[in-house]
């Protein structure tokens, strides 16, 4: 068990953590230069178009040291965007450090404090390493400094590398072997196994991804949940490589996987403690915090004979993703539906592209909302993260919004920039330190409601790139709320309904309307577009229609080709939502709720 | 090569390009190899597309004799300016004499073929040249809206923004204007860029078009019809000859349409002309349910002035044959 090293590669987004772990990988020999790909962690077809990792992937190596001993090194490479930060606090839950990554041209970033917070919750031991010297831009006294002063960290201790060209990748590999420790825990204790991630395989159900504290266990083992006592007879236990890697046991310090016969993700509680049905542990671990869904929208079918069909997807796309909920939910506009809950506008972007994708859906989304809470005169306490909910106006004593805390880096120079930006977003509080010379770490109570439309894109665009943005959830403030409803031609379309703040009321109707000009083809005819509040108008936009498109001659050939046109733009018109005689693209939704210059 | 597909032909049109470069005695050849080909009904209507310097007053003459009884004089505009940006070899004289010399010929059915709608065109010159057109009282008129194709000496142009379009509302001042002139002068727009002067003197054989009705093509690039099956032949010329010289059909490529799809045109190409669509016709899709979504796309149609739907006839009006495509297309939708 000394020979074995659990760690995680932490670091804020695109800092390098899947590039460096190819490296590791390579220098392991764990990959040949035949199957290797770049970010080859980074198995989904939409991580590797975005250049994001979106899930931890954990994978073994096995590494001879200097000393000449063959060590066991147990890889964790998480994600960076703040979105998926419970897939970090996960990964540290089964590590003993940690490597935490920083750009050599950028430093220290938000979510390189808020992950290095999270290591250090978890005790973990933490080597920085400077990533990314290769740049021109790259200014490793300057994060040596961050390191001290930013980070508390000694930067003495710090590695430097490029991941990118593979420069001190052994310096790292030896510090993993004798700076981090090794697991402890005993084999012949009952079995304490951490589950920290489980994914679904269509041949081999539900493969469950843990960390053994204690304990062995081995295929034909009867293994116990400790949640709820579910027992499963276990049919093979592993290492990933890259791909899985059957062995005879996993022991204590080990990181691995079982498969048990376990039908779908649901069925494991990600966090629980795995223990052997005959020898069982008296308590289970401590677990994870239960991850709660912040952002919500409704996914209606574009066609409404697709509803079983998306009704299906929806149970096959959470099989692997049990961050997403959903519910039923019907719109008098979209028809049936699912109400959905995402961890951010991020995730709510992913799961539509893979559900069109994987599963070859057209569906819409409607205008996301946050979870508000209204207590109405007669005492009753309502949460509402849909619209069509919102209770009658008068029937409301107290409305109350989720508030987060945002902490971002950015140059000194763009206080005034960002100050004001956080004022508009209707931020309370702000707390400014000053870390280093030069730079700036504030911190501000916003509403989440005014962060999940485009906050982050926005700061990137004042800051010119240099800021960086982390969030928690803080609490519920009260606020004057009010409904907005969306009018095409007179008629309502629930589903482009939002729970605004009263005073900008009057500002988010505008920008809807104008929004929906843009968004919605001209047609034959003229259209209106109205925002609403109640009975009152608060806006309008009007589309004026065209009025002249015919084709001027069709003879012979030209036929053919009008047909075909016809044929394709029948099947284009299929993926917009007609309301009334109105056709709305799907762009419409999420276009309502972003603002102009993004 | 054709023998006994179709029954006997009542319309032939030589056209695609410029027919009116053969001489008389090319153009005797083929008459003759028609005629000994396929059986062609006594009361034919035979047109050629001239161009106007090809009409001089012998060549009109010699047309005549050889059973010509409909000529399209492409004559484009009356503006010497825009058939200079047109590139054509013509003037308005040359036109004008066009017109003389057919009349002087005997030719009884002229009709005049226009563009509109060019980028540097005024209404008001568009509207001098119909009223001169007017003046020789043709008995069928076509004024087609200027398409700018990619890949077109037009189209490159335009791609690098040296040409701009005039825009739909622009377009429309043009459609509408064309249609009020002609209408005012006792012309049936009875196709979007047809115009007749009386409803018997419509293009017989384009009509067949539209319809469904079979119709052979002979030549490179020429498509055929029959039976819901429409071919076309190659648009090389290399090709086209060596499958001839190998007496073989010159085809390039054929398709056969489903029910389905022969609806679709059937659509499209009925809502393009005066006369409209039989909702019963063509259709799976004529339901009597008010509630459902065919009857509200077509009142909402109707209300806003594009078409007129009665005794189960949907007929655009003009402003609706102006956005005929869009018309197919919403109706299509609701299918
Ligand atoms: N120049 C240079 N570029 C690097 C280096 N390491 C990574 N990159 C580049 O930085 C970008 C991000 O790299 P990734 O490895 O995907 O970053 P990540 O931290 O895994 O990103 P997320 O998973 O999205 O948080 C890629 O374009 C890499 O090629 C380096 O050492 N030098
Ligand atoms: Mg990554």
């Amino acid at each position: 068990m000394d020979r074995i090293r659990n760690f995680s590669i932490i670091a804020h987004i695109d800092h390098g953590k899947s590039t460096l772990a190819d490296r590791l990988i390579q220098h392991c020999g764990v990959s040949d230069e035949r199957t290797f790909r770049n970010q080859i962690l980074d198995t989904m077809d939409i991580e590797r178009e975005r250049g994001i990792t979106i899930k931890s992937q954990a994978i073994t190596l096995p590494y001879t040291a200097k000393d000449g001993h063959e060590y066991i090194l147990n890889l964790i490479d998480t994600p960076g965007h703040v979105d998926f930060s419970y897939e970090v606090s996960r990964a540290l839950a089964s590590c003993e450090g940690v490597l935490l990554l920083i750009d050599a041209a950028q430093g220290v970033q938000a979510q390189t404090v808020a992950n290095l917070y999270m290591a250090m919750e978890h005790n973990l031991e933490i080597i920085p390493v400077i990533n990314k010297i290769d740049l021109p831009a790259a200014d490793v006294n300057r994060v040596m400094e961050q390191i001290d002063s930013e980070l508390g960290l000694d930067p003495y201790a710090s590695l430097r590398c490029s991941a990118k060209e593979g420069t001190g990748i052994e310096d790292i590999l030896e510090a993993i072997v004798h700076r981090l420790p090794s697991p402890t825990g005993t084999p012949d204790k009952p079995l304490s196994a951490l589950i920290f991630d489980a994914k679904y395989d269509s041949f081999r159900g539900t493969i469950i991804n843990c960390r053994l504290l204690d304990g062995t266990v081995r295929s034909g083992d009867i293994i116990r949940f400790m949640h709820n006592g579910e027992t499963y007879k276990v049919e093979e236990v592993g290492h990933f490589l890259l791909a899985r890697h059957p062995m005879e046991s996993l022991s204590a310090g080990a990181v691995g996987y079982i498969i048990a016969g376990v039908k779908t993700v649901s069925d494991v509680n990600i966090g629980d403690t795995i223990t052997l049905d005959r020898n069982p542990r008296p308590q289970p671990l401590p677990g994870f915090r239960e991850i709660k869904p912040v952002v919500f929208a409704s996914i209606y079918p574009i066609a409404s004979d697709d509803y079983e069909e998306l009704a299906v997807s929806l149970e096959k796309y959470k099989l692997n993703d049990a961050a997403f909920t959903y519910q039923k939910d019907s719109s008098a506009a979209l028809g049936q539906g699912f109400r959905c809950g995402f961890l951010g506008l991020l995730h709510l972007d992913i799961v539509q592209e893979r559900l069109e994708r994987e599963y070859d859906l057209s569906i819409i989304l409607s205008v996301p909302s946050v979870r508000y809470r209204v207590t109405l005169h007669s005492g009753e306490t309502m949460m509402i993260d849909n619209p069509i909910h919102f209770p009658n106006p008068v029937a409301i004593e107290v409305s109350e919004e989720p508030y987060i805390r945002a902490t971002m880096f950015f140059p000194e120079k763009y206080m005034g920039a960002v100050m004001k930006l956080c004022r508009e977003k209707r931020g309370e509080t702000p707390v400014v330190h000053y870390p280093n010379p030069g730079r700036v770490e504030l911190v501000f109570d916003m509403p989440l409601a005014e962060v999940i439309t485009d906050f982050y894109d926005k700061l990137k665009t004042i800051t010119q790139g240099y800021g960086s943005f982390d969030y928690e959830l803080a609490d519920y403030r009260e606020s004057p709320l009010a409904l907005l409803d969306i009018l095409v031609n007179g008629e309502k379309v629930d589903a482009l309904s939002q729970i605004v703040h009263r005073i900008k009321a009057r500002e988010r109707a505008l920008h809807a309307c104008e929004r929906l000009k843009e968004e919605i083809p001209r047609q034959m005819f003229k259209i209106a577009i109205q925002g609403a509040i109640g009975s009152e108008i608060v806006a309008r936009s009007t589309i004026s229609p065209f009025r002249k498109d015919v084709t001027a001659k069709c003879y012979g050939g030209d036929i053919t080709r009008k047909r075909k046109l016809l044929e394709k733009q029948k099947k284009g018109k299929k993926r917009m939502k007609m309301v009334g005689s109105v056709s709305i693209p799907q762009s419409a939704f999420i276009a309502v709720l972003k603002s102009d210059e993004s | 090569m054709y023998e006994g597909m179709f029954e006997s032909f009542d319309t032939i049109y030589f056209g695609g390009g410029t027919p009116s470069i053969l001489s008389p005695r090319e153009l005797e050849t083929i008459i003759t190899a028609l005629r000994n080909a396929f059986a062609i009904t006594p009361d034919f209507e035979m047109t050629i597309e001239t161009n106007p310097c090809d009409l001089t007053s012998g060549y009109a003459e010699s047309l005549r004799s050889l059973g010509f009884n409909r000529l399209s004089l492409g004559i484009q505009s009356f503006d010497n300016a825009l058939l200079s940006f047109l590139g054509r070899r013509h003037t308005s004289r040359v036109a004008e004499d066009a017109i003389i010399n057919a009349e002087k010929a005997g030719f009884e059915n002229v009709g005049l073929d226009f563009i509109y709608g060019v980028p540097s065109q005024s209404i008001i010159s568009w509207k001098e040249t119909l009223s001169k057109a007017l003046s020789y009282s043709p008995s069928h008129i076509s004024c087609y809206q200027l398409t700018i194709e990619d890949a077109t000496p037009l189209g490159l142009l335009r791609e690098k923004s040296l040409l701009h379009t005039i825009g739909d509302s622009l377009e429309y001042g043009f459609f509408m204007a064309t249609s009020r002139t002609l209408d005012d002068a006792g012309y049936i727009h009875y196709e979007v860029s047809n115009f007749a002067k009386h409803p018997l003197l419509r293009s017989r054989h384009n009509e067949k078009y539209w319809n469904h009705t079979p119709y052979l093509g002979l030549g490179p690039s020429a498509h055929s019809f029959l039976q819901g099956r429409r071919w076309w032949n190659h648009r090389s010329l290399h090709n086209y000859m060596k499958d001839i010289l190998a007496q073989k059909k010159p085809v390039e490529d054929d398709e056969t349409l489903t029910m389905e799809q022969l609806e679709t045109e059937a659509l499209f190409l009925g809502l393009r002309t005066s006369r409209g669509i039989e909702l019963k016709e063509s259709c799976g899709f004529y339901k009597d349910d008010p509630s459902n979504s065919l009857s509200a796309v077509l009142k909402k149609l109707i209300d806003a002035g594009l078409i007129t739907l009665e005794s189960g006839i949907v007929a655009p009006t003009i402003k609706g044959l102006a956005v005929g495509d869009s018309l197919a297309l919403s109706l299509l939708h609701t299918m």
